[in-house]
């Protein structure tokens, strides 16, 4: 019997259903966000709807016990992947004092967490990108095996940040892995009007590395591609720029009302091909997934949501005298 | 002991610091094979080798970026902004993320990164170059800043500043690079940040300054001697955190200040220590606390230059004043 895609790419049964589950966890808990903010309880939201496949395909193709990521605001499926727990998500969209990314002090989708290894990031786009660089840096001086793991919009890649780090990690042949969400739009302002050129992966070639577009849609063409790119860096062979075409299955935000510049049409075909959907039709056909099984992982999604939705509401705010914590170094401090 | 310029003690501090910690890293724009376009990382290359020493191409906010990154790994990175006026194209990384780490992780992150760049007015080289932007810097929590004025603190306080587990901006005033020479120890010592110098003793009034004026403030003092008036002179050393406490302690017993910058009027250094005076001494003044400082425009082309900037003679004007009052 000829083998099926994810077993060329040497992805077991197990492994695949496990990246499904993740895929599944981001898309869950991303829509109970909504919900907690139009029922007010929780005060933004900004998604990863659509953009799942790419996410969670990418990280399961590093080492999730030794690689860094630096993410951008869409990366549930990422950080969920490295490690970050349903009960962290939800203690970071309520900004309660336990949130891990940073004990309720920056918007939802500013994540970090130092001890999964996921740098913390800021709020204007494309400032991790010189960040994962520097820690590309760190490791190449320190010979460890590790790579940086970068992910943005395909809007931020106009930034100066992106054509400053990546021309750096291109001279001294960084083990950076850039990954470009593209999910054309910024906010509001589709591709035509942000990119000049004809991809985002064709600016790869002016930084000297390659660049790869992709269906970010499905997982599995992203694993491919970042696993070789995984490869070339800690072979020494230096960075990748990979641009996963993807969909922003939401608005922009909770602020935001995406039917003012989309149509209607769009928005529907965009909900025929979602990534979740695809991934659970591939692996019915494989047989890896059935009915009955998905039932059960879905349940068993919801309870841990429901226990983490629950937890994350009733934990404590910071108290507002912590605002004048962690400023500076504490005297002897680090 | 050696004879030392400013610019000697500075390299002589980067060399300390990088024999001392394998973790200190010292890169920016011509600072390698070149050794800085004054000459600040002269040898340091070749010395300690081209992974600790080295050029990065030209992009600025890459520059600071990159440090927060290697800093996260337990690096020291103290990176050189060529002109700090330049720092404008890495402002975000200075100060949206290299001064917020620490606050925006709840403390588990921190960026140990030191920005040394040059600055500062009278060696005709216009805007940008010469531009004093340290009340900018000053006015960012999480970050601090120090301005050395003479070569032994300038390497006391830069050995000081890499040690230092928070953001430092270091800005060395170019005028003082190469102006005069003084005994720095070769070996290692620190000089506190935060902590200012009594540099001459007076009992009329005290006059405050930082980096070069502190020259000029010297300068007006030995005047105002001559005239029977004995002047104290602070240098602050470091204008984020500032020592209020020994500049209180000094107006309490002279009960009159000027504070001087080279910085334009507006916001800056000397409003701010204009106004911890009088929050904290106000009944110990016999006078209002004056200020001497650039006019409120863009730092102008050289023929301009001598006019534009504040002078010892600007000071005495200002002290007299306070004296008359």
């Amino acid at each position: 019997m000829a083998k099926s895609r994810h077993q060329e790419l040497g992805l077991t049964d197990e492994k695949v259903l496990d990246m499904y589950r993740t895929m599944l966890r981001a898309r869950k808990i991303d829509e109970r966000m909504w919900l907690l903010n139009r029922a007010g309880k929780i005060p933004f939201v900004i998604s990863c709807q659509g953009q799942e496949a790419a996410q969670v395909g990418a990280a399961y193709a590093l080492n999730l016990e030794e690689d860094y990521a630096a993410p951008y605001y869409r990366d549930m499926g990422v950080v969920l992947a490295f490690g970050m727990t349903t009960r962290d998500l939800f203690l970071s969209g309520f900004a309660k004092a336990e949130d891990p990314n940073s004990g309720g002090r920056q918007m939802p989708g500013h994540f970090g967490q130092k001890k999964n290894r996921i740098l913390t990031g800021s709020s204007p786009v494309t400032t991790q990108l010189p960040h994962a660089v520097g820690v590309a840096l760190a490791g190449k001086m320190e010979k460890k095996d590790f790579v940086s793991f970068v992910t943005l919009g395909e809007g931020s890649s106009n930034q100066g940040d992106f054509h400053e780090g990546l021309n750096f990690a291109g001279v001294h042949k960084l083990p950076v892995i850039t990954m470009v969400e593209n999910n054309k739009y910024a906010i509001s302002v589709p591709l035509d009007r942000q990119v000049a050129s004809e991809t985002v992966a064709d600016r790869g070639k002016s930084y000297g590395m390659p660049g790869y577009q992709v269906n970010g849609n499905d997982p599995l063409d992203v694993f491919a591609v970042i696993k070789e790119a995984r490869e070339r860096a800690v072979n020494g062979e230096g960075p990748t720029l990979v641009e996963a075409i993807t969909n922003r299955l939401t608005a922009h935000s909770s602020d935001d009302d995406h039917t003012a510049y989309r149509d209607k049409e769009e928005i529907e075909e965009m909900k025929k091909n979602d990534c979740i959907m695809l991934f659970s039709e591939y692996l019915k056909e494989q047989g890896v997934l059935t009915d009955d099984a998905e039932t059960a992982m879905m349940k068993e999604i919801d309870d841990e949501i429901n226990d983490a939705t629950e937890y994350a509401e009733n934990a404590p705010y910071p108290e507002p005298t912590d605002a004048l914590k962690y400023v500076y170094a504490e005297e002897g401090g680090e | 002991m050696a004879q030392m310029t400013m610019i000697q003690a500075i390299t002589d501090a980067l060399s300390t610091e990088l024999k001392n910690d394998e973790d200190v890293l010292v890169f920016g724009e011509d600072v390698g094979q070149n050794g800085g376009v004054f000459r600040a990382t002269e040898g340091l290359q070749e010395e300690f080798g081209e992974e600790r020493v080295f050029d990065t191409p030209l992009a600025e906010s890459g520059i600071i970026g990159m440090s927060v990154g290697l800093s996260t790994q337990g690096f020291r990175p103290v990176p050189e902004i060529q002109f700090f006026g330049f720092v404008y194209e890495a402002m975000d990384a200075v100060s949206g993320q290299a001064a917020r780490m620490r606050y925006r992780s709840g403390g588990r992150w921190h960026a140990p990164i030191t920005i040394r760049s040059p600055f500062g007015g009278g060696v005709h080289t216009p805007e940008l170059h010469a531009d004093s932007l340290e009340g900018l810097m000053a006015q960012q929590p999480g970050l601090k800043v120090v301005i050395p004025s003479n070569p032994y603190d300038a390497k006391g306080l830069l050995i000081s500043s890499i040690r230092e587990n928070d953001p430092v901006i270091f800005l060395e005033h170019m005028k003082l690079y190469r102006s005069f020479r003084e005994e720095v120890p070769e070996e290692e010592f620190t000089v506190d940040l935060g902590k200012a110098n009594v540099k001459r003793e007076g009992k009329d009034i005290t006059l405050i300054a930082y980096g070069a004026m502190v020259h000029s403030s010297l300068k007006a003092a030995e005047e105002l001697e001559k005239e029977n008036i004995d002047a104290e002179v602070i240098d602050l050393r470091t204008v984020q955190p500032i020592d209020v406490d020994t500049i209180i302690e000094s107006v309490m017993k002279t009960n009159r200040a000027v504070v001087v910058q080279e910085a334009q009027r507006q916001a800056g250094i000397a409003a701010s220590i204009v106004s911890e005076i009088q929050e904290r001494a106000i009944l110990h003044l016999e006078a209002p606390v004056l200020r001497v400082t650039a006019p409120d425009t863009v730092y102008p082309f050289s023929q301009a230059e001598e006019v534009w900037l504040p002078n010892y003679e600007d000071i005495i004007e200002k002290a007299k004043q306070s004296i008359n009052f």
